[in-house]
């Protein structure tokens, strides 16, 4: 398979994952498929514990699947990727360096050129609204804030995929919607493909073309939503909508049907 | 401006009056011991005696104070070089960690003082002896907490570095090591105190020279004035590289330093 007969940005193809402990084996993820298109925003939500965190780690290469195979940009993941950016769901910041500096940790990494990358995140600081913050210290700024930074990092190599894994779990509900409605802008401004494993089953609608359910562990793909809102989407706007209204609540459902004997 | 210094000040003096209070109520205990004729003279001279001979044999302690220091100061660099190099082995390499670990255990368990005659037998009465077992008691603390501060790094963090493709040596550079750095001072602020016992020891066992030789003099001469002011100046010495450790930490720490707060003052209140 080259890059350019490939239409998928992220291809998983009938991918199993066993962890083998010294009392167990777990299956995580059993024979999951899944494409998503160059500059798609997918969402998956799942049960807790159910493997969403493993799927992204599939992608970035962090993690090798039992069985299957996962294709990003056309070429199969072997190993960590470094054509991606990851935001975990703690910011993940270094407490020496200064909210610019850490986000400059991913070009000085890569080798990338010092002034432009200097630019670049001076652009992310302005687009995620940090100005003022850049030379505070991690533990100086709210956690809104550091996942922002998080955020700034992951994109300042302009990745062409962006893995989030729960990236706002930690704030609180408005800090959150506030966070929703910038992630949406980027991905606007981007174009950039991007995978969100969340919790909040109005997040998942409002930012993505399409939201995975997932099922309990063993995690198989228990269904689609194509989330049919228009491309440009305002908060308030977009949570009275009826197609949100309805696609919600089929997540809400299916959730409640796979987490119900619990 | 000024508020700022001043509340500075206000600081400085509330969180030093504490143990200034308890170091003069020491000495005023100290005084009365021996006003009141409670302990013989010859067993426990005044603290006026002791202080009127640090003053008046300065010249003569100097000297002796400068070759301890000296000691201490090179057997702390080599165990603290030394330390980090092992302990930077021991974490990238399991077969390293899991052969060198017994060893350094064995090390640390032997006696210091019951081998330290090995080496005036070895090397003779010079500075090597002194150095060799200022490193091999500074040595351990530094190794076991580099290792913890090297193994402290959050997983996240080193796998966000993984997709960030710099390589391990990059990797080390910019995150590792310097996030070890608080737990490595940690370990260096013990190693310095131990460093001053392990040249003290080294002259024990045999020198002519350095205050373990002062204090062993005087002690054969009962000259406890001395005994007691050969004490002070080890002490001394082994709290002043203490709080020039913790002064390097304030320096290169700044984003430590700041939330760990008094803990020095605190510390030395204590100690
Ligand atoms: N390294 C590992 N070794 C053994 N088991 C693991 C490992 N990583 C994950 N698991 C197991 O795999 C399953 C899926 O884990 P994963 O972290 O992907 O879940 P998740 O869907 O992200 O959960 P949450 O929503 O709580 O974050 C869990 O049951 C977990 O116990
Ligand atoms: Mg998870």
């Amino acid at each position: 398979m080259t890059g350019t007969l490939t239409t998928s940005a992220v291809s998983i193809d009938d991918v199993s994952v066993r962890f083998r402990s010294k009392r167990a084996e777990v299956t995580a993820i059993q024979q999951v498929s899944l494409d998503v298109a160059p500059g798609e925003f997918v969402s998956i939500v799942g049960p807790s514990g159910c493997g969403k965190s493993t799927l992204l780690k599939l992608v970035s290469g962090l993690l090798t699947p039992s069985s299957g195979s996962v294709t990003l940009l056309g070429e199969q993941v072997r190993g960590p990727r470094h054509d991606i950016g990851f935001v975990f769901q703690r910011a993940a910041l270094l407490e020496w360096r200064s909210a610019r500096r850490n986000i400059l940790l991913q070009a000085e990494m890569r080798g990338m050129n010092a002034a432009e990358a200097g630019k670049r995140a001076d652009e992310l600081i302005e687009m995620t609204g940090l100005s003022g913050f850049e030379n505070a210290l991690p533990h100086e700024l709210s956690g809104g804030m550091q996942q922002r930074v998080a955020l700034c990092r992951a994109l300042l190599h302009r990745p062409r995929v962006l893995l989030m894994d729960e990236p706002f779990g930690a704030l609180d509900a408005l800090t959150r919607e506030q966070m929703n409605v910038e992630l949406h802008r980027v991905w606007q401004e981007t174009g950039t493909t991007v995978l969100l494993v969340t919790h909040s089953i109005a997040e998942s609608v409002y930012l993505a073309n399409r939201v995975i359910v997932l099922t309990r562990r063993p995690a198989v793909v228990h269904e689609v939503i194509e989330v049919d809102l228009p491309g440009t989407r305002d908060y308030s706007a977009t949570m009275a909508r009826p197609e949100f209204a309805s696609a919600t609540a089929r997540i809400r459902d299916l959730l409640g049907a796979v987490t119900g004997q619990d | 401006m000024d508020k700022v210094q001043a509340d500075r000040w206000r600081g400085v003096v509330e969180r030093s009056w504490r143990p200034a209070a308890l170091l003069a109520a020491c000495l005023a205990i100290w005084h009365l011991i021996t006003a009141t004729g409670l302990v013989e003279a010859y067993l426990v001279p005044s603290p006026a005696k002791t202080f009127g001979l640090l003053a008046d044999k300065w010249s003569y302690l100097w000297g002796h104070t400068w070759v301890t220091t000296y000691e201490t100061v090179l057997g702390f660099v080599i165990a603290g070089v030394l330390g980090v190099l092992v302990a930077v082995a021991m974490v990238y390499s399991r077969t390293i960690e899991s052969t060198a670990y017994p060893i350094l255990l064995f090390a640390q368990v032997i006696p210091k003082i019951a081998i330290a005659p090995l080496f005036v037998v070895w090397l003779g009465f010079g500075l090597e002896p002194k150095v060799i077992v200022a490193v091999l008691m500074a040595f351990f603390p530094v190794v076991i907490s580099t290792v913890t501060g090297l193994k402290s790094v959050d997983t996240e963090m080193l796998e966000l570095a993984a997709t960030m493709g710099g390589g391990p040596v990059k990797t080390f550079v910019k995150i590792r090591f310097p996030a070890a750095l608080p737990h490595l001072f940690a370990g260096l602020k013990v190693a310095v105190t131990l460093a001053v016992t392990g040249a003290v020891v080294g002259e024990f066992v045999g020198s002519n020279e350095g205050l373990g030789y002062v204090i062993l003099q005087a002690n054969g001469n009962m000259d406890t004035p001395m005994l007691f002011a050969g004490l002070i100046v080890i002490s001394v010495v082994g709290v002043l590289l203490f709080l020039l450790l913790d002064l390097a930490e304030k320096l290169m720490l700044p984003w430590h330093a700041s939330r760990r707060g008094a803990a020095v003052t605190t510390l030395l209140a204590k100690g």
